[in-house]
């Protein structure tokens, strides 16, 4: 028998994709906490609901694929994609809607592609806009901020709501919910309403919308959590954050009638989650550090010209399927120069 | 093998022109958002398919070979607008529907495919057969396509399948799913690319498997014989 004498540091490896997912999955606790306190206990029923069709998604196809089952599904790369969509899609929605976006992602975006590390889409990103492209109705239908509705929901209506499409008390979906502040600031500059005004409005706080801009605060501090933690490097999201912010103050100083200020559009809608969470995902997105630059500023920009000339209110997701998209191509023009080597 | 059996295997599966030689994806793709819109498109190709590969077989030894592919796009060209023409003079409201995409069959890679490859080196007979059989394999995939996604995006089959029988198909229609949502994707262009490659990849499958089966026939009747 041979022994094996190892010498010190014995060191924890940091960078496996476990302790990754699980700092990621951490990281969105508070921002979550605060969905559940704008938005009701129905934030949290979407994400267990999308994390048991995760996980036994992945179980399924991994099976199918004769891939090892138990490391890949602990890796926690499903419950991201997961929870990522959960807390995308509006809390109420009905259950068979978290359920096929979640399977599409998984099944389709990920899994056909080869797993993880193979996938050259954002599985999150693929589900939201299948269930966008395909569902528009229910994907537009959001709750009003808690302190708003007439109407808050308990767990039990929330689970009748998402389950059974109305309450005891006869509510359906449509009764409780109401315009987000994206939405109401693309309808109301389309009835060439001044987005001063529109900002007046009850639905909207002192940064951007109501409650969104708590939501997005805790996701940017959750983000710089994995920045402290070397999860992600700062590339991505503050390259998306400074062309959004370029982008929609120069709009914002010469054509203040067609879009909110800039704080408004860095403080509503899916900003920060965008920018620390999803636009950072190392598979789908550039590798070199100039790529990821380049990745960031082509998110943030097809973001804002989507927000503001596009067809829906939001369009974080679209902007990363679009930049995944490039990814090769960036990175093929943004390799780093081998030392020592000359062209 | 028989020549004709064999003939018949290559166009309906083995070298199916939609799930092997991935030719004519773009009315393909376009028009199969029901089971009547392939159905329709399918027809129409099969027609091309036989009449072009049966003109060009009778005049191929006419055609220069220096001047075939110009030739060969002319007769398909030709026989594309009297189809197109008796189509909109007998299936009006189809016509309609799949617009472009009848002319549109001139530009087919698998209808020139199939005169270069095939009927102008062959004599009619078996040209005629190649043209149906290859046109039958595509309208079986348009067809399974196009059932896919108008089962998935609107929940019916053989909706308006008056545009292609006339007024006693009007009840046709199977509406499988009551109530169905409706799920936009299957009919948008995405579904129709995600639609073609499930079924290429069960046609993989299927061919897999019956390999895998045939080998292990081999190999069991030569241990047979090894023992015995």
């Amino acid at each position: 028998m041979a022994i094996f004498r190892m010498s010190p540091p014995f060191l924890a490896g940091t960078n496996r994709v476990t302790i990754q997912m699980l700092q990621v999955i951490f990281a969105m606790i508070p921002a979550i906490a605060a969905m559940v306190y704008f938005f009701g206990p129905a934030v949290l029923i979407n994400i267990s609901l999308a994390l048991t069709v995760a996980l036994l998604a992945e179980a399924i196809l991994l099976k199918l694929r004769k891939r090892p089952v138990k490391p890949f599904i602990t890796d926690g790369s499903a419950a991201v994609t997961a929870i990522l969509l959960a807390v995308a899609i509006p809390p109420l929605s009905p259950w068979w809607l978290t359920v096929t976006g979640v399977l599409f992602a998984i099944v389709f975006a990920k899994h056909l592609y080869g797993g993880l590390g193979y996938n050259p889409f954002n599985p999150a990103m693929v589900g939201y806009v299948l269930l966008l492209v395909s569902f528009p109705l229910e994907m537009t239908t959001w709750l009003p901020v808690e302190s708003l509705a007439d109407k808050p929901l308990d767990l039990h209506s929330a689970f009748q709501l998402i389950f059974y499409g109305q309450t005891n008390a006869g509510w359906v979906a449509d009764t409780v919910s109401g315009a987000t502040p994206l939405d109401t600031m693309k309808t109301q500059i389309g009835q060439s309403i001044a987005p001063a005004y529109i900002v007046n409005q009850n639905l909207f706080g002192s940064l951007g919308g109501l409650g969104w801009e708590w939501i997005n605060i805790w996701f940017a501090a959750g983000g710089i959590y994995l920045l402290y933690r070397r999860v992600i490097s700062w590339h991505v999201p503050i390259a998306m954050i400074a062309t959004m912010f370029v982008l929609s103050g120069v709009t914002y100083l010469f054509a203040p009638e067609i879009t909110g200020s800039p704080l408004f559009h860095l403080m509503s809608g899916g900003t920060m989650i965008g920018a620390f969470f999803i636009a950072t995902d190392p598979v789908s997105g550039s590798t070199t550090v100039k790529g990821r630059l380049v990745f960031g500023a082509g998110v943030g920009a097809l973001t804002y010209i989507i927000r503001v000339w596009g067809g829906y209110p939001d369009g974080i997701a679209f902007a990363v399927l679009l930049m995944n998209m490039l990814a090769p191509l960036i990175d093929y023009y943004t390799q780093p120069k081998v030392y020592g080597a000359t062209k | 093998m028989n020549p004709y059996y064999q003939i018949v295997k290559e166009g309906l599966w083995k070298n199916n022109p939609a799930l092997v030689q991935l030719l004519g994806l773009c009315p393909l793709l376009a028009v199969t958002n029901t089971v009547i819109n392939g159905l329709g498109l399918g027809l129409a190709t099969i027609l091309t398919l036989v009449a072009s590969n049966g003109f060009i077989s009778l005049l191929r030894n006419q055609i220069p070979d220096e001047a075939r592919l110009p030739v060969f796009v002319m007769i398909i060209a030709s026989i594309v607008t009297i189809i197109e023409l008796s189509m909109n003079a007998w299936f009006h409201d189809l016509y309609l529907i799949l617009g472009i995409f009848i002319p549109l069959i001139v530009t087919n890679c698998s209808i020139i495919g199939r005169a270069e490859a095939f009927a102008a080196r062959n004599s009619v007979g078996p040209a005629l057969l190649d043209g149906l059989m290859m046109g039958i394999g595509f309208t079986a995939v348009l067809v399974v396509l196009g059932g896919m996604r108008e089962l998935i995006g609107q929940g019916t089959l053989f909706s308006q399948a008056d545009l292609m029988f006339g007024d006693i198909a009007k009840n046709f229609t199977i509406t499988v799913i009551d109530n169905y949502r409706g799920f936009l994707l299957a009919l948008l262009p995405p579904g129709a690319f995600i639609g073609l490659g499930l079924i290429v990849a069960l046609k993989n499958v299927i061919d897999a498997r019956v390999t895998k089966r045939q080998t292990a026939k081999v190999e069991a009747s030569a241990e047979v014989a090894t023992s015995s």
